[in-house]
């Protein structure tokens, strides 16, 4: 079968690219103030590695959240799905790590059927994403905290491996990161689902007028973000050991994932960007992060930078673009 | 859609009152469920009817209907307003910092929060009128700015106290009337901010021009409506909204860091349930009003049912879901 939608030509197309130079200058500038005003040494391997490692459980929400938004949707309920996975794995395993692959399967099922739910509300029942996404993690949130109120469960020591392992050297949730990512990657750029994201995103009349079936594509969109949700939920529960309803939302997955998203360069309109984009505008917010707390920085005005960052960041692509088509 | 509709077939003579009853209000399904929730709060707490409970329910009632006209500017507009949760909570804490309980400050603490939420209002909109950010990322980027500005200034905890004078218009009703018995300062606040919402959006040249920059903006423009200058206002006046709601909130509930936390979706929930269209064009000032008093007349009603306060969450998201595929199927039916 012949693909006739446009795709990136380019492994990065120019707001891509710009994102990593952003990238870079926040190293950069990272490297220099912690020399300056903090404790200094901030181009260690260490501390890379720590900052990578922490971006981890953002990083593969946003890898599912770039499909949505590709779209022209997005998925607000995916900070939900975070806590649901998290509770129902530490909660089905008890730690017994005979449970590890029935809890992994179900909650990577639970993550599938909210997907095709959010995406049947959206196509069949025509609501606007923003709501259709905000009243399923209402709901979700609601039936779970009203059944568990604290840490459910435990996981067994041998799950904890997911975070706290290594594979040849390297951690393991980096190297779980890496996979998914190449295959987020793989999937948008060789593969027919992936070229049908662009074009439903791009236009999605256009789309089903050339024989593609949006709907579909729009379901797929929703269940890998939901999954990716879910596969985040896992790797939090392997980190603190155990889930709790709170850990999604405290974490704000849900706007910060679609931050990270469109800091990345994909456009909330849909039709253009990727998963490239996606890991660096993930990786500018851990490398702040991380600078944040080695110059000492209290909590709160770290949270007040955070946020002007965000239109900042967001603002400079935007003015970009204009530019381009004036 | 029901605008449209009923113009055409109005009566030559017609003041403006019927007009705006038809055109705005009457055909929208949200004051039936509001019925259907009154009569079954009334029926499972006869109580409710005496007018001391009617008018606590208002009372409480009072913030979200104010913040849903401010939201519904923004939302007509064509754009979401995230960032009033944050500056709720904002006013709050700043409130008490400022006066320092003390009462000979109100006078001048209120004014300086009004100041403080034209900037916010103004910050948000120019950055989406002219540095073309969408709006979801603005004012969640407000959000969280917002939201570690006040516990910045306030150390991270709730510090100090609101005076009574501050406390007033949130807390306190006017006694000893006939028949209503008592009506609240946060009833008269509403209901003043209301009037003032509805003439902007239905009796305005502001209101044509925010429905139809919401409607198409490059149409708009060409038609020689000042788009940014539209859009911005219509984040003033959300913010302004969230200053007077914070205001309320503090006198009803007292100063605490998470006054405000999560009712920017509340305000965009009470607006979809009275039937705005999400991404502008189309809305109603009484329905979105309406919309807030049924948001919170529906958690009465699961209060004296006794669900807890975390499926009182889902009914929401289940609700909100219901409510707009609802509107959809019956503009579709329609056309």
């Amino acid at each position: 079968m012949t693909i006739n939608t446009h795709r990136p030509a380019r492994l990065l197309d120019t707001t891509t690219s710009a994102v990593f130079m952003i990238l870079f200058a926040v190293l950069v500038t990272a490297v220099v103030l912690v020399e300056v005003f903090g404790r200094g040494g901030f181009l260690t391997g260490e501390i890379l590695s720590n900052v990578v490692q922490r971006s981890v459980a953002l990083g593969i929400v946003a890898i599912g959240q770039t499909f949505t938004i590709l779209i022209g949707s997005l998925d607000l309920s995916v900070a939900y799905v975070i806590s649901l996975s998290a509770v129902m794995a530490s909660f089905i395993m008890q730690g017994d790590p005979a449970m590890i692959v029935p809890a992994v399967l179900a909650v990577l099922a639970i993550g599938l059927c909210v997907g095709v739910v959010n995406g049947l509300i959206i196509t069949r029942l025509q609501v606007n994403p923003l709501i259709a996404t905000l009243g399923t993690g209402f709901i979700i949130q609601g039936v779970l905290s009203a059944s568990f109120q604290n840490f459910a469960g435990s996981v067994p020591e041998s799950f904890q491996a997911l975070a706290y392992g290594h594979v040849g050297g390297v951690p393991a949730p980096i190297v779980l990161w890496a996979g998914l990512i190449a295959v987020a990657i793989f999937v948008l750029r060789y593969t027919t689902f992936g070229a049908h994201i662009y074009a439903v995103g791009g236009n999605a009349e256009t789309a089903r007028l050339s024989g593609i079936r949006t709907e579909r594509v729009v379901i797929g969109a929703h269940v890998t973000a939901s999954v990716s949700a879910s596969l985040t939920g896992l790797y939090l529960a392997s980190r603190l050991g155990a889930g709790a309803p709170w850990i999604g939302p405290e974490g704000v997955y849900g706007l910060e994932s679609i931050a990270a998203v469109v800091i990345g360069g994909t456009i909330l309109a849909g039709g253009r960007g990727g998963v490239a984009g996606t890991v660096a505008g993930v990786l500018i917010f851990g490398l702040l992060d991380s600078m944040f707390n080695q110059m000492g920085i209290d909590a709160f005005l770290k949270q007040v930078l955070r946020g002007l960052i965000i239109i900042a960041a967001v603002a400079s692509y935007s003015i970009r673009s204009a530019d381009r088509a004036a | 859609m029901d605008m449209d509709q009923t113009q055409h077939d109005r009566p030559a003579v017609s003041s403006g009152w019927q007009r705006f009853l038809r055109g705005a209000g009457a055909v929208s399904p949200i004051y039936y469920v509001l019925a259907a929730l009154m009569v079954a709060i009334v029926l499972l707490n006869p109580n409710f009817l005496q007018p001391i409970f009617f008018m606590n329910f208002l009372k409480k009632a009072a913030p979200l209907v104010i913040l849903a006209c401010g939201q519904l500017f923004v939302v007509v507009s064509g754009g979401f307003d995230l960032s009033v949760g944050s500056l709720i909570t904002f006013t709050v804490l700043a409130g008490a910092l400022l006066t320092g309980g003390d009462p000979a400050a109100t006078w001048w603490a209120i004014p300086v929060l009004y100041g403080i939420g034209l900037a916010v209002g103004l910050f948000n909109g120019l950055v989406v009128s002219f540095l073309r950010v969408p709006s979801i990322i603005v004012t969640l980027g407000m959000l969280i700015t917002l939201k570690g500005a006040a516990l910045l200034w306030s150390g991270g905890s709730a510090r100090g106290y609101l005076p009574d004078n501050f406390r007033l218009f949130g807390r306190n009703m006017i006694t000893d009337l006939p028949l209503i018995q008592v009506i609240p300062y946060a009833l008269l606040v509403a209901v003043a901010v209301g009037a003032v919402a509805i003439w902007l959006l239905h009796r305005s040249n502001y209101g044509k021009a925010v429905l139809a920059v919401g409607d198409n903006p490059g149409a708009a423009a060409m038609a020689g409506t000042r788009v940014p200058l539209v859009r911005t206002l219509a984040f003033v006046f959300s913010a302004l909204s969230a200053v007077t709601a914070g205001i309320l909130l503090g006198g009803f509930s007292g100063v605490s860091t998470d006054v405000g936390d999560g009712f920017e979706l509340q305000a965009i929930s009470a607006v979809v349930l009275g039937g705005a269209q999400l991404l502008g064009g189309r809305g109603s000032m009484p329905a979105a009003m309406a919309g807030a008093v049924t948001l919170s007349a529906l958690f009465t009603l699961l209060n004296l049912l006794g669900l807890p306060k975390p499926l009182r969450d889902a009914v929401q998201g289940l609700i909100l879901i219901g409510a707009v595929a609802y509107a959809v199927h019956r503009k579709r039916r329609r056309v």
